[in-house]
């Protein structure tokens, strides 16, 4: 209790442990990380035994967490935006089977795209599964939506989306916080056929949930997360979702803006409400970071021109707002912004010296010097980064797990050899799958599973890949002699190029293994221990 | 009271330390504060940036709008020049001279000062003399919060508090070395007001 400085991330995991939740699940995706870490680093959480342990990805974590519910618990699941294209099965599938214990579901989204590869607004996502939707525009109403969002998941017995952005989630405020709540007693679905999604159950579910959404509706009505603020200026209406309220307000003295303003906090949106904004003003200018969703739901696929937003131009139709985009859309101007002097150099992220993805690389280019350009496949990492000078080493990065099921479709267009890069972490988050695919069908792909023990580009969070590679590998059917690791040291280097080259010479599917710790965890004694007593790091 | 801060630099440099002292200090006086921080791919050795804000009045975005910002404090100087659309007209660019050269195409260090000295409003000290001096030059980042102190409306007793709250578990040798870092940018500073 009483007033913390919290990021916003750090809000939601402190709301969850004091609207007592039993579980938080998640894997790590900037801009989420931190929500799980701060519930495992928490005293409160680990006094009350809350689960606090990361998923192998964002599915199982979904999954994971409506199993908590179906027991009768409060449970949270947090992922960043495109970890929900992964968990979308388990998503859209628990809004049909409805919850037990109150569920939320957070999606971190990244408008801009500071450390993503797309920007897609996964509140269409909520939409899709015809649930609420909580949009926060500050730290402390992300605090507050968590308690109100558990309620209106038990109440209305669905999973409630909470989405917030990057700008949210890495952003710090004072928030208040209240007495923490006990956690719910272990109890069974009323219906014992509640969670069987037979199509005979599904059908009737389904059509719960549809009957649901008049009273989700009549919910956004009442909520204090969607307020009407009235102003003697009608000549335009304004309408912000979460966070773009902020860029508003931010132009005007006091926070006083002259114009009548709906701020949006939850959905479905408020029907009521959005009429009267739209049949008092003049003209409604739709304001939200991300895709423009509520604007196009306004102005309809053919486009009335009442409603202004990123669509007719008035905003970026892409990236994130912020106050100036908004005063220029208001006064309808053009918002320009003075060139960066011509003296500055782009200074990119790179892999951090001494790292062993680049003694990797360094190999890796010289092995596949006599088969030319345009063969290595990816994944999502720090290793991503070895597309940069001076490497240049990959040609693809798509999503996680796709650098081994591309090589293979490579493989089997005719480009021999193909070759995959991963990490441990994506290894274990959907690398596996694709790996049973190349074993049945015998490719000619070299997977390079680059083990740096953890889970590094998000900042070093643990990796379910630790000690068992070679183990899922051979289980899932590579053959033993085509399995090899090496340790990525310059001084390996000629002996690193040998064993790529032979492999790379394989007919079927192997599986190379360069193995060293990453740099950044070296301070982490836990780690450091661990990786002792398995053994891993023999050179 | 008002101060838009950007805090500018590279990824592993400790922005986040000013960030956390300045935001420390604005608690302690019962200011309203935002801080945003930048995690994930960028801070991988890449320019990163953090946007502080304190105020006397609520405060509504976490980002600061173009042209509006009172400070670039910079621990790094081609970097103070990245941010500078963020600048007012008469803001100050506060930053260290030392250059981080982990680029081929590193400007001529000559170039960046004078791009740096267009504008009237600067501070370039060089941060890890300074706090060599006094402490060890792993606290040229205090040097800097020292710099930027002169120009924010925060009681000295206070911005020592807000370091106090960073480095306390680390023992009173520590952070009084990280104070006299603090102390001599602020005093070096003073002679470009």
């Amino acid at each position: 209790m009483g007033k913390l400085l919290m990021l916003g991330d750090e809000a939601i995991a402190q709301a969850g442990l004091d609207a007592g939740m039993s579980g938080m699940y998640a894997y790590p995706g900037t801009p989420s990380t931190e929500i799980m870490e701060y519930v495992q680093k928490s005293k409160q959480a680990k006094e009350n035994g809350v689960h606090a342990k990361w998923s192998a990805n964002e599915k199982t974590s979904m999954e994971a967490a409506l199993g908590m519910s179906y027991a009768g618990k409060r449970a949270m699941c947090a992922m960043k935006h495109v970890g929900l294209n992964v968990a979308a099965d388990a998503f859209i599938n628990s809004a049909i089977t409805g919850v037990n214990g109150g569920l939320i579901v957070v999606s971190a989204d990244d408008p801009s795209m500071h450390s993503s590869q797309n920007e897609q607004d996964n509140r269409f996502y909520g939409k899709f599964a015809q649930i609420p939707i909580l949009e926060p525009a500050n730290q402390q109403e992300a605090y507050n939506m968590v308690h109100y969002g558990f309620e209106i998941s038990e109440k209305f017995k669905v999973p409630v989306l909470m989405r917030i952005t990057t700008r949210l989630a890495h952003s710090r405020s004072g928030v208040e916080t209240i007495t923490p709540k006990a956690q719910n007693e272990l109890v069974l679905p009323r219906d014992p056929m509640q969670f069987i999604l037979l199509p005979s159950v599904a059908r009737k579910n389904y059509k719960t949930l549809l009957s649901n959404f008049d009273n989700f509706i009549s919910a956004s009505e009442e909520s204090q997360f969607n307020e009407f603020i009235d102003a003697s200026d009608k000549s335009l209406g304004i309408i912000t979702c979460g966070i773009a309220y902020n860029y508003l307000v931010e132009n005007y003295e006091d926070q006083k803006v002259p114009y009548p303003v709906l701020r949006i906090g939850q959905y479905p949106l408020p029907k009521a409400k959005i009429k009267h904004i739209m049949e008092t003003c003049d003209e409604v200018l739709v304001v939200e970071d991300g895709y423009p969703m509520v604007e196009e739901m306004l102005k309809g696929y053919l486009g009335k021109e009442k409603v202004r937003g990123r669509l007719d131009g008035s905003l970026p139709r892409d990236g994130e707002l912020n106050p100036n985009l908004v005063l220029a859309a208001i006064h309808k101007e053009t918002f320009t912004l003075d060139p960066i002097p011509s003296t500055v150099a782009n200074r990119l992220p790179a892999m951090c010296k001494g790292c062993g993805h680049i003694d990797a690389y360094v190999a890796l280019n010289e092995a596949l010097l006599e088969h030319g350009k345009g063969r290595v496949f990816a994944d999502i990492g720090c290793y991503t980064l070895g597309a940069y000078e001076p490497y240049q080493a990959i040609s693809t990065c798509v999503d996680m797990g796709a650098s081994i099921t591309m090589a293979k479709g490579a493989a089997d267009a005719g480009l021999v050899p193909s070759v995959a890069v991963i990490g441990d972490s994506t290894f274990t988050h959907s690398g596996i799958t694709g790996l049973i695919d190349a074993v049945i069908g015998n490719s000619p792909i070299t997977v390079v599973i680059s083990d740096n023990y953890t889970t590094g580009m998000t900042g070093g969070q643990d990796s379910a890949a630790l000690g068992r590679i070679e183990q899922i590998c051979e289980g899932v059917g590579v053959d033993p002699a085509h399995i090899r690791v090496f340790h990525p040291t310059p001084a390996n280097h000629d002996q690193m190029v040998e064993l790529l080259k032979e492999e790379l010479a394989y007919p079927g599917v192997s599986v190379v293994i360069p193995r060293r710790q990453c740099i950044q965890t070296m301070k982490n004694k836990e780690l450091v221990t661990k990786v002792k007593e398995l053994g891993l790091n023999k050179k | 009271m008002k101060s838009d801060i950007i805090l500018a630099g590279v990824g592993g440099q400790g922005i986040i330390s000013i960030a956390a002292a300045i935001g420390g200090a604005a608690l302690h006086e019962n200011l309203h504060m935002k801080q945003a921080e930048v995690h994930g791919m960028s801070q991988r050795g890449g320019a990163v940036q953090s946007t502080l804000r304190v105020s006397s009045k609520p405060i509504a975005s976490d980002l600061i709008a173009y042209g509006s910002a009172d400070m670039i404090v910079s621990l790094e100087p081609m970097e103070s020049l990245r941010y500078l659309s963020y600048l007012k007209p008469d803001g100050w660019v506060i930053t260290n001279a030392v250059p981080f050269v982990n680029i081929t195409d590193y400007p001529e260090l000559e170039d960046v000062y004078a791009e740096i000295k267009k504008r009237s409003n600067h501070v370039i000290i060089d941060a890890e003399e300074i706090a060599g001096q006094v402490a060890t030059k792993r606290a040229a980042n205090m040097v800097m919060l020292g710099a930027a102190s002169n120009f924010i409306d925060i009681p000295l007793e206070s911005i020592k508090e807000g370091i106090r709250q960073i480095f306390g578990r680390k023992g009173e040798e520590i952070t009084n070395s990280n104070i006299d870092a603090m102390l001599a940018g602020r005093e070096a500073a003073q002679k470009f007001l």
